[in-house]
C-alpha cells in the first residue's frame, strides 16, 4: 500500500520526484554543516561568544553536541537557523551561505530545510495538534510537497508521523497543546520537525523535561525517523548519558574558542 | 494564511476579546448614536418652522421673537396693532398671513390664538403639514385644538372641557370657571413645540379678556368708555404674525419694509436664519457631546491596547514557535496587527448593528418624548466616515504591540532573551 502511494505521487508529480533526488545527490556531495572562522557577538563590538574555527556535518550523521549552559549553544543553533548572522566567518549550510541570503530569504531557507525542537513549550497554544505538525508546510511549499510526495497529503504525512511516535488516535489529533504531557507536547514537536523531511534537524535540550524512560522512548522514535530519510540530526544537551548513542559526539568547549579562553581565564 | 492564524488566535482567547470588542463597540455604538441624534436635533430643530418666509412681531430682537413665537419661550411682548396687521396682510408681495397672539397658558401649556390659517399654512420639517389625529380644527367660538403632547399629558380628548387662565404661571392668575372651552380636535405629534400648545380662535383671546375689564372696574365712566370702544377687533393687538411671500426672494425687501414701518416700530425675521443664530448658541453643547463621544471611542480602544500590550509576554514564546517553522519577522508583526485591526473591525461592525437595530425601537419613543424624528436606517456618508475612522485608529493601536513583538522576535531569535 505505501509502496502503491509514493509510485502514484511520483507518477502524478515527477518533477517532484525528481528534485527530491537531485536534493538527496546534492546532500550526499556537500556537507550539511560547514562553519569556518565563525565569530558571533549579541552586541556589535563586544567580545564574541563564539569563535569557531570549524565545524563539519555531514549528510545522515547523529551528532551529540554538549557543553554548559550558557555556553552559546543556543547561540549556535540561531546561527544554524539563519535567525542571525555571524560577524565574521562563513556558516553554510546545505552548501549555501547564510551570510549571502536576506533576511526573507534566510527564513525561508529554514522552513525549507531545517526542522527545529526545543526544550519545552514547542507547540502554538491555539492550534490542534494536528495543525501544530502541519505548520511547516504552511510557510514553505518545498516542505509541503515533500510531505505530499510522502504520505499522499500533508495530513496523511502528519498522522503518519504522529504514529509512528506513538500519537495515534483521533481524540488525540483535535487536542490544544495544552491538554497534552510534556512528553507528548515533545513528540508532537518532532512530529512537526520532522514534517516533509527537512535535511536538517536541529534538537536544543529536547529531553531534559522528560524522565529517563520517556527520554529514551522520544530518542528511539527520533533516531527512527530520521534515519528514515538519512535526516542529519544535530542534538545538543548537557546529559551526557545519551552521548553514547550517536555517532559522533562533539564537546562545545573544544570547538568554541571563545569558551575556551574565558574557562581559561 | 496569517489571517487564519490571527483568527485561530482570536479564538483561542476569545474571552479577552470578546471583552475587546464589546468596549469598542460600546464606544462605536455611543460615537454613532450621539452624532445621528445631534444631526436630528439640528435638522429638527433648523425645521421647527418651515414654509413660513417672515415672522413679524413688535420692535425686539429677532431671536427674542422667534423663540417667544415659534418656541413660546420667553415673554410675548408688546404686541402690535391690527390695523398695522391688517396693512402688511394687504401688501402686494404677501400671500398669506397667519396673526398668532401668545400670553396665556392652560395648566403649563401655551395658549395660542390665531385662526383657521394657522392649520393651512403652518408647516414643520420637510414642508410637513400639520395633522388633525382625532376630531376637527375649532369652528366656533370657545373651541380648542390641543397639540398631540398637550391632550396626552392632560388627558384630554376630543370633547373635554378644558378651563383656559390670563397669564403664563402654571395656575393662572384670574381662572375663568364660567369660561369653559370644549376640545374640538387633537394634532398629531410634529416633534416641534406645536405638540405643546393649546390653539384657539382669536376672538377667544379678545373674548377671555375684553368682558373682565369691564366687570373688574366700578367706575362707570370708565366701563362707559369701555363699552363704547369700537369692536373687539380694531382695539385688538396680536403678538406676531407669520407671513408666506408670493415670491421668496422678497423676502428680504419685505423684511427691510416691516422693520421700516411707518405706523409703530416693527421687527421681522427670516426664522431659517434666526434658528441658525440660535442653534449657534447651543452649538457649544453640541461640540461637548461629540468629544464625549470621541473620549469614548479612545477609552475603547485605550482597553484593547491594553489587551494587547498584556498579551505580549506571553506571546513571545508563540512568535519564537512560529520564527522557528519558517515564519518573517514582518509576518509576526502581520500577525498581531492583523488582530488588532479584526478586533477593530468586530468592535464596528457590532456598534453600527446594534445601533441600527436599536434605532428603530427608540424611534416612536424619541419621536413622541423627546421629538426627535430620528429617519434613515442606512449610515451617513458622515457615519460611514466615523466607522472608518475608528477601524483605522484601531488599527493604528495595534501598531505599538504588533511592533514590539516584531523587534522582540528579531532579537529573540529562537529563543526568549531577556
Amino acid at each position: 500500500m505505501p509502496a502503491d502511494r509514493s509510485i502514484e505521487s511520483a507518477r502524478g508529480n515527477p518533477i517532484l520526484a525528481h528534485a527530491s533526488r537531485v536534493d538527496r545527490t546534492l546532500a550526499d556531495a556537500t556537507p550539511v554543516i560547514d562553519l569556518r572562522g565563525l565569530r558571533f557577538s549579541w552586541d556589535r563590538g563586544a567580545t564574541p561568544v563564539l569563535a569557531i574555527e570549524s565545524l563539519r556535518i555531514d549528510a545522515g550523521e547523529r551528532v551529540f553536541l554538549h557543553g554548559a549552559s550558557g555556553s552559546g549553544k543556543s547561540t549556535l543553533l540561531a546561527l544554524l537557523a539563519g535567525v542571525v548572522v555571524a560577524q565574521g566567518g562563513q556558516v553554510r549550510v546545505l552548501g549555501t551561505d547564510l551570510a549571502d541570503l536576506g533576511p526573507a530569504t534566510r527564513d525561508r531557507f529554514r522552513a525549507d530545510h531545517t526542522g527545529i525542537i526545543f526544550q519545552m513549550f514547542n507547540l502554538v497554544p491555539y492550534l490542534s495538534v494536528l495543525e501544530n505538525v502541519l505548520l511547516p508546510c504552511d510557510f514553505s511549499p518545498r516542505r509541503r510537497a515533500r510531505a505530499e510526495a510522502r504520505g499522499g497529503s500533508p495530513r496523511a504525512e502528519a498522522l503518519r508521523l504522529l504514529a509512528s511516535l506513538d500519537l495515534d488516535g483521533p481524540r488525540f489529533l483535535a487536542r490544544q497543546p495544552a491538554q497534552l504531557s510534556v512528553g507528548q507536547q515533545q513528540r508532537v514537536a518532532a512530529a512537526r520537525a520532522l514534517i516533509g523531511a527537512p535535511e536538517l534537524v536541529i534538537a536544543d535540550e529536547p529531553t531534559s523535561a522528560l524522565d529517563a524512560d520517556r527520554r529514551d522512548a522520544f530518542l528511539d522514535l527520533l533516531f527512527r525517523e530520521c534515519a528514515r530519510e538519512s535526516t542529519t540530526l544535530l542534538f545538543v544537551s548537557h546529559d551526557a548519558a545519551l552521548a553514547a548513542r550517536f555517532d559522533r559526539r562533539i564537546a562545545f568547549a573544544d570547538i568554541n574558542a571563545t569558551a575556551t579562553r574565558l574557562a581559561a581565564a | 494564511m496569517i489571517a487564519a492564524l490571527a483568527l485561530r488566535s482570536l479564538r483561542h482567547r476569545r474571552a479577552t476579546a470578546a471583552l475587546t470588542v464589546l468596549s469598542i463597540a460600546l464606544s462605536v455604538f455611543l460615537l454613532l448614536a450621539i452624532e445621528r441624534l445631534r444631526e436630528e436635533a439640528r435638522e429638527g430643530f433648523a425645521a421647527t418652522v418651515s414654509g413660513t418666509d417672515l415672522i413679524v412681531g413688535a420692535r425686539t430682537s429677532g431671536v427674542h421673537l422667534l423663540l417667544a413665537t415659534v418656541f413660546h419661550a420667553g415673554e410675548a411682548g408688546s404686541g402690535l396693532r391690527w390695523s398695522s396687521y391688517r396693512a402688511l396682510a394687504g401688501h402686494p408681495a404677501v400671500a398669506w398671513t397667519v396673526p398668532l397672539t401668545l400670553g396665556d397658558s392652560h395648566r403649563g401649556f401655551r395658549v395660542v390664538g390665531t385662526d383657521r390659517g394657522f392649520f393651512e399654512h403652518y408647516r414643520y420639517g420637510r414642508a410637513l403639514a400639520l395633522s388633525i389625529a382625532s376630531g376637527t380644527i375649532f369652528a366656533g367660538p370657545r373651541e380648542a385644538v390641543l397639540g398631540a403632547e398637550t391632550a396626552r399629558r392632560l388627558g384630554y380628548a376630543p370633547g373635554s372641557d378644558l378651563i383656559l387662565a390670563h397669564g403664563s404661571g402654571d395656575d393662572g392668575f384670574m381662572p375663568h370657571a364660567d369660561r369653559p372651552f370644549r376640545v374640538s380636535g387633537i394634532l398629531a405629534p410634529t416633534g416641534t413645540p406645536v405638540d405643546r400648545t393649546v390653539l384657539v380662535g382669536l376672538e377667544d383671546i379678545d373674548a377671555l379678556h375684553a368682558p373682565e375689564r369691564i366687570a373688574q372696574t366700578d367706575d362707570p365712566l370708565a366701563a362707559a368708555l369701555m363699552a363704547a370702544e369700537p369692536s373687539a377687533e380694531a382695539s385688538r393687538t396680536i403678538t406676531a404674525f407669520l407671513v408666506g411671500l408670493r415670491t421668496r426672494p422678497s423676502a428680504l425687501s419685505m423684511q427691510r419694509e416691516v422693520n421700516t414701518f411707518p405706523d409703530e416700530p416693527l421687527t421681522a425675521i427670516l426664522p431659517a436664519a434666526t434658528l441658525q443664530e440660535v442653534w449657534a448658541l447651543v452649538g457649544v453643547a453640541e461640540q461637548a457631546l461629540r468629544a464625549v463621544s470621541i473620549m469614548a471611542v479612545v477609552v475603547g480602544l485605550a482597553g484593547m491596547l491594553v489587551a494587547l500590550l498584556t498579551g505580549i509576554a506571553e506571546r513571545r514564546r508563540e512568535m519564537a514557535i512560529l520564527r522557528s517553522v519558517g515564519a518573517r519577522p514582518s509576518q509576526v508583526f502581520a500577525l498581531v496587527a492583523g488582530e488588532a485591526a479584526a478586533l477593530a473591525m468586530a468592535g464596528v461592525i457590532v456598534g453600527a448593528v446594534v445601533l441600527h437595530v436599536a434605532l428603530p425601537l427608540a424611534r416612536p419613543w424619541l419621536a413622541s418624548r423627546i421629538g426627535l424624528v430620528v429617519g434613515g436606517v442606512w449610515p451617513s456618508v458622515l457615519e460611514w466616515q466615523l466607522m472608518a475612522l475608528v477601524f483605522v485608529a484601531g488599527s493604528l493601536v495595534g501598531i505599538l504591540p504588533a511592533w514590539r513583538l516584531y523587534r522582540h522576535s528579531v532579537a529573540d531569535g529562537l529563543s526568549i532573551r531577556t
